[in-house]
């Protein structure tokens, strides 16, 4: 092999790669929040309301879970148009990424919901808890603490597929590094930067989200946090 | 000329893609499957240094994303002078993918199996491939399928990624089909459509034997 690797190209294409970076971080954080406050509700009005809710909720997490993300970007970025909604680049990642990442974090609060005992929900109603306080004290709030490994680990992931938005045209980290390698054709060396920069953000997501389970939920919880299995199962 | 649109035929050709996506898949779990299992075997072994070894490749290839992968073996092979056909550069980065997700699952799985089972192994004068081959793997095995099948559905699913990098399977036939008939919600929901059809019966599947292996357990 009589290749000479040369980062020192990138040094000029510095401002694109931190403009990757910068809206790489952004789309992920907006859909983490969004996405997390979405299925919260969507955990809650599920198990609160039954029947009819319940089956839509159900059916929303079970289409979204079995097709690819990169098939719903499709959707909403070609798709909607159609229907008479424009949306940029950016604003359909983002949407994509909130409406699959609501879904994943649907699942896994529901599934902690219902590790909650019985028990648990009876001693609620012997201290005369309304059933609004149960929900909120008895179960939402220990299920998420319960839950929190796996939703992060679930927000990493969907930061790490944020590179697929790069499909669409947003211009993320992803892209970024496909346009600089399209300028210099420097490829390898873009994309093991590119890489590194990933795995960075990946690691620094977690702790920021470890942080933040400290903050919530005690240190017992936020350990776990750091070394998570991403909720593979279906 | 008048404009297509999306019928019998497109569906046809969407079909005819989805063996792609399937065969990828396939690829992707075999390959990734054994070298998973090595590096499961390595995450869990007696020597230090091969543990942490194991360890970091579990966390690099979690912590980066698929796509990365996909761009650096397509580019990183052909740079080591391997022009290779689209669907060994996808099945090498899908193997890759899938290897470090499967070694992390399997290791938990051989670190369920409870400890006293390795003590009474070695009690019988077991050598340590005696104990993998006869007491732990076979009870790691079974705990093991349903998140193994779950796991295909995700690999079923990021095979769609490879379209990125010009691979022709379900995903990216969508693309060509969308261009002629500017119908992208018809065509992209019919590709959607597809890739459900094959993920929910491995997701229900994943549940049952998920159901099953505990349904005799002290629950």
């Amino acid at each position: 092999m009589s290749y000479t690797f040369q980062f020192g190209v990138l040094a000029q294409y510095q401002d694109q790669i931190l403009s990757g970076i910068w809206l790489t971080i952004k789309i992920s954080v907006l859909s983490i929040i969004l996405g997390c406050a979405a299925g919260i509700v969507l955990a809650s009005v599920r198990s609160i309301w039954g029947g009819a809710v319940r089956l839509l909720v159900d059916a929303y997490v079970e289409i979204i879970r079995n097709t690819p993300f990169l098939v719903q970007l499709f959707i909403v970025y070609f798709g909607l148009p159609g229907l008479g909604l424009r949306v940029g680049a950016d604003t359909a990642a983002l949407i994509g990424m909130t409406i699959n990442l609501a879904a994943y974090s649907t699942e896994i609060i529901r599934a902690g919901t219902e590790a909650i005992h019985k028990s648990q929900i009876e001693a609620g109603e012997a201290l005369g808890f309304t059933r609004f306080q149960i929900y909120r004290h008895v179960i939402i709030v220990p299920a998420i603490a319960k839950v929190y490994p796996a939703l992060c680990s679930q927000f990493v992931l969907m930061m790490l597929a944020s590179s697929i938005c790069s499909a669409i045209s947003t211009q993320e980290l992803a892209a970024s590094a496909a346009f600089i390698e399209s300028q210099t054709y420097r490829s390898f060396e873009i994309y093991i930067a590119v890489t590194l920069i990933y795995l960075a953000l990946a690691l620094a997501l977690r702790a920021v989200l470890a942080l933040i389970g400290i903050w919530l939920f005690g240190r017992r919880i936020a350990r776990k946090t750091m070394t998570a299995l991403p909720e593979v199962q279906a | 000329m008048t404009l297509k649109t999306f019928g019998l035929d497109q569906f046809g050709f969407l079909l005819y893609s989805l063996q792609w996506t399937i065969l990828l898949t396939v690829i992707a779990l075999i390959g990734g499957g054994l070298l998973g299992f090595a590096v499961a075997l390595a995450r869990t072994s007696q020597l230090k240094p091969v543990r942490i070894a194991a360890a970091s490749y579990i966390q690099i290839i979690q912590g980066i994303p698929v796509l990365m992968i996909l761009f650096l073996s397509y580019y990183g092979l052909s740079l080591a002078g391997f022009e290779l056909p689209p669907l060994i550069a996808a099945g090498a980065s899908m193997t890759i993918y899938a290897s470090g997700y499967l070694a992390e699952i399997w290791q938990g799985c051989i670190q369920a199996v409870p400890k006293q089972q390795w003590e009474a192994s070695e009690s019988l004068a077991m050598t340590r491939l005696q104990q993998y081959r006869y007491v732990v793997l076979p009870q790691a095995m079974r705990i093991s399928l349903p998140p193994t099948v779950g796991f295909a559905v995700q690999v079923v699913k990021n095979t769609s990624i490879t379209s990125i990098i010009g691979f022709v399977e379900l995903a990216r036939a969508g693309q060509p089909i969308n261009n002629a008939t500017f119908q992208p919600f018809r065509v992209f929901l019919a590709v959607a459509a597809l890739y459900f059809v094959v993920c929910y019966p491995l997701s229900q599947l994943s549940r049952l034997l998920e159901r099953r292996l505990h349904a005799g357990s002290n629950r």
